[in-house]
């Protein structure tokens, strides 16, 4: 079995990443991981929000507060009906509205990879609040590195798309976001890495499909 | 399809004692007229208000008992089953201080006088209208709303509850509204002014003394109105540039008359709409409720900062704004939103894509609609007796949700 995420692209459109591996605590792996990682009675932004499942989670078991940002019509009202905030806005459409508030952690689950002005993005998530936590699909996987060695661009179980028809547009490995991180003046806090939704240990960088990273301002 | 709250009857409520209004003055011996729909509960928590806006009434939902073609004007929102649901909420709709439809206001005897008020009435101000409506909960032994909700100049209504009156509410929606009028939306409000106040029938405000109507600046006002609560897109695919065909024409036409009468299909219509609300709408109340929306500025008093005229409200929030709403652009919402964060309020937004312009709040949209539901089923959830929505200050902790 396998949780699908419900993690959609602007008005609708097809997941940009199906996350697999088994639910915990109702919420897909990476979002699961996410939540052990915040602090009860946090307050929490979730960019990207999808359906509200995290912040739903959050508030229930961990008296968190919080909103969530998300732009799809459809995912707003999952949101309302779950009794998440929800603010309805492209997160790339700049982050003003929350100009004059601050978060204990913002959090950009799966949707990195499909923005189109990602170091802004990182910066205001940065600026917005104490800690963030990315998490994202790992270019790296060792399948799409032999789907390359076959002479294609690798096109997967979580990203079925092919190359000229894909929302994700900026993808990367493990390397390259810790150096992402490191140039733009974040500290890495926290690493997780999942295979399908169970940890990986060793040879992270071309086993694990999901990675996740919590930063800091250095 | 949902059924209607069936034929209404309004109540009507004296009010002896003094209120004291924004403008210094003061009125007393006031009456309100308010229809309900739906039962107020035994523990009196799931009342919620429903302000209205400019050219609308107490008469939200149903038809009027006495001419049933008279549809309230939020029909479509409220009722059983609807969006608002009459079969777990108690709803109340209220005609404003200052309005024409049977509560006290311009056409009503000044008790000084015994003639209609007329220009002598005071100037209201949206807070004016929130403390007559909380005398009136007060009257129906509401303390505290399950939710106050209103579009546009009820929107304003509804966000001036919040801080008013903050243990008084739950929740607060405000749809199509804005935090403060624009220069531009002042100008459209000053235009129709003139046209009413330069209206030879209009005699100073005492035309009632004249027996005559100022039936043609009330129709300018309407016309200049109703082009703001209309999109661009909206009058293109509507009307476009076609041209009106008259009574003598065999077919379509497709030549232009050269006269200045009605050429083309929009005009036709705008003159339409301005002829009904003249014979419907009382001048004297056109100008208070104009002049209300343009005195609305809650940051006025904190130095044009929103988020500290804000501060009190503890209520949660539903903000919704539409796309093609130029009127009270979706960014004017998002300036409300921003002040409610700035203060850690519970708040959802929903920038609805529809587009009908300002209007689409009273129109019937899926989004919208199932939106405000799903918001609604929240409220009816919490329960009896839910603790508030509202966190700590922004300064402080945070408390647990409930």
């Amino acid at each position: 079995m396998s949780a699908t995420a419900p993690d959609r692209a602007r008005n609708g459109g097809a997941p940009r990443v199906t996350v697999h591996g088994p639910a915990r605590n109702g919420l897909r792996p990476d979002l699961a991981t996410i939540a052990d990682w915040i602090a009860p009675g946090a307050h929490v932004l979730d960019l990207g929000c999808g359906d509200g499942a995290l912040l739903d989670h959050l508030q229930r078991a961990k008296g968190c507060s919080g909103y969530g940002v998300e732009i799809d019509d459809a995912q707003v009202l999952a949101c309302a009906h779950r009794g998440v905030d929800v603010i309805q806005r492209d997160i790339e459409a700049g982050l003003d509205m929350f100009a004059a508030t601050r978060f204990d952690v913002v959090v950009l689950s799966m949707a990195i990879q499909a923005t189109h002005r990602t170091e802004r993005v990182l910066r205001e998530m940065s600026r917005l609040g104490a800690e963030g936590i990315v998490s994202f699909p790992n270019f790296g996987h060792w399948t799409h590195a032999w789907s390359i060695l076959k002479g294609r661009m690798p096109v997967s179980r979580e990203m079925p798309f092919q190359w000229y028809d894909t929302p994700n547009l900026h993808l990367s490995t493990l390397k390259d976001f810790e150096d992402f991180l490191d140039r733009l003046g974040l500290a890495i806090t926290r690493r997780g890495f999942l295979e399908d939704g169970r940890p990986v240990g060793w040879l992270p960088g071309l086993r694990c499909t999901q990675a996740i990273y919590s930063f800091r301002v250095r | 399809m949902t059924s209607s709250v069936g034929a209404t009857t309004p109540a009507r409520l004296r009010f002896d004692a003094p209120l004291a209004l924004a403008s210094g003055a003061s009125i007393a011996g006031y009456e309100l007229v308010y229809e309900t729909y739906g039962t107020l509960s035994a523990a009196r928590d799931n009342a919620v208000l429903v302000c209205h806006a400019l050219n609308a009434s107490h008469h939200v939902a149903g038809a009027s008992s006495t001419d049933p073609d008279d549809v309230g004007w939020w029909d479509n929102m409220v009722g059983p089953g609807k969006p608002v649901d009459t079969d777990r909420f108690f709803v109340i709709g209220v005609n404003n201080l200052g309005s024409c439809f049977g509560s006290t206001g311009p056409m009503s005897a000044n008790p000084a006088t015994g003639r209609p008020y007329g220009p002598d009435f005071p100037v209201v101000t949206v807070e004016d209208w929130v403390r007559a409506q909380a005398r009136l909960a007060d009257a129906l032994g509401i303390e505290r709303f399950a939710a106050v909700m209103g579009g546009s100049l009820g929107g304003m209504q509804a966000l001036a509850w919040s801080t008013l009156f903050p243990d008084r509410l739950r929740h607060c929606v405000a749809i199509a509204t804005a935090p403060k009028l624009s220069a531009q939306n002042i100008a459209f409000n000053e235009v129709a002014r003139r046209a009413i106040l330069t209206d030879p029938d209009f005699h100073g405000g005492r035309f009632y003394d004249h027996g005559t109507v100022p039936a043609r600046g009330l129709q300018v006002a309407r016309m200049i109105g109703h082009i703001t609560y209309l999109s661009d897109d909206t009058m293109a695919e509507r009307f476009g540039r076609t041209l009106r065909r008259h009574v003598t024409d065999t077919a379509l036409r497709d030549d232009y008359r050269f006269t200045f009468d009605v050429e083309f299909e929009i005009e036709s219509y705008l003159r339409y709409q301005g002829e009904k609300f003249s014979r419907y709408f009382d001048a004297n109340t056109y100008l208070l409720i104009t002049r209300a929306l343009d005195y609305f500025d809650p940051a006025r008093a904190h130095g044009g900062d929103l988020a500290a005229a804000l501060a009190p409200a503890r209520c949660g929030f539903l903000v919704a704004s539409f796309t093609t709403d130029w009127r009270f652009a979706p960014e004017r919402s998002r300036e409300i939103v921003a002040a409610l964060l700035a203060n850690r309020r519970r708040v959802t937004y929903a920038e609805i894509d529809a587009p009908h312009g300002h209007d689409a709040f009273l129109l019937d949209d899926p989004r919208y609609h199932a939106l405000v539901r799903a918001y609604f089923d929240r409220i009816a959830s919490e329960g009896a007796g839910a603790p508030a929505p509202a966190r700590a200050s922004a300064a402080g902790g945070v408390e647990v949700p409930a």
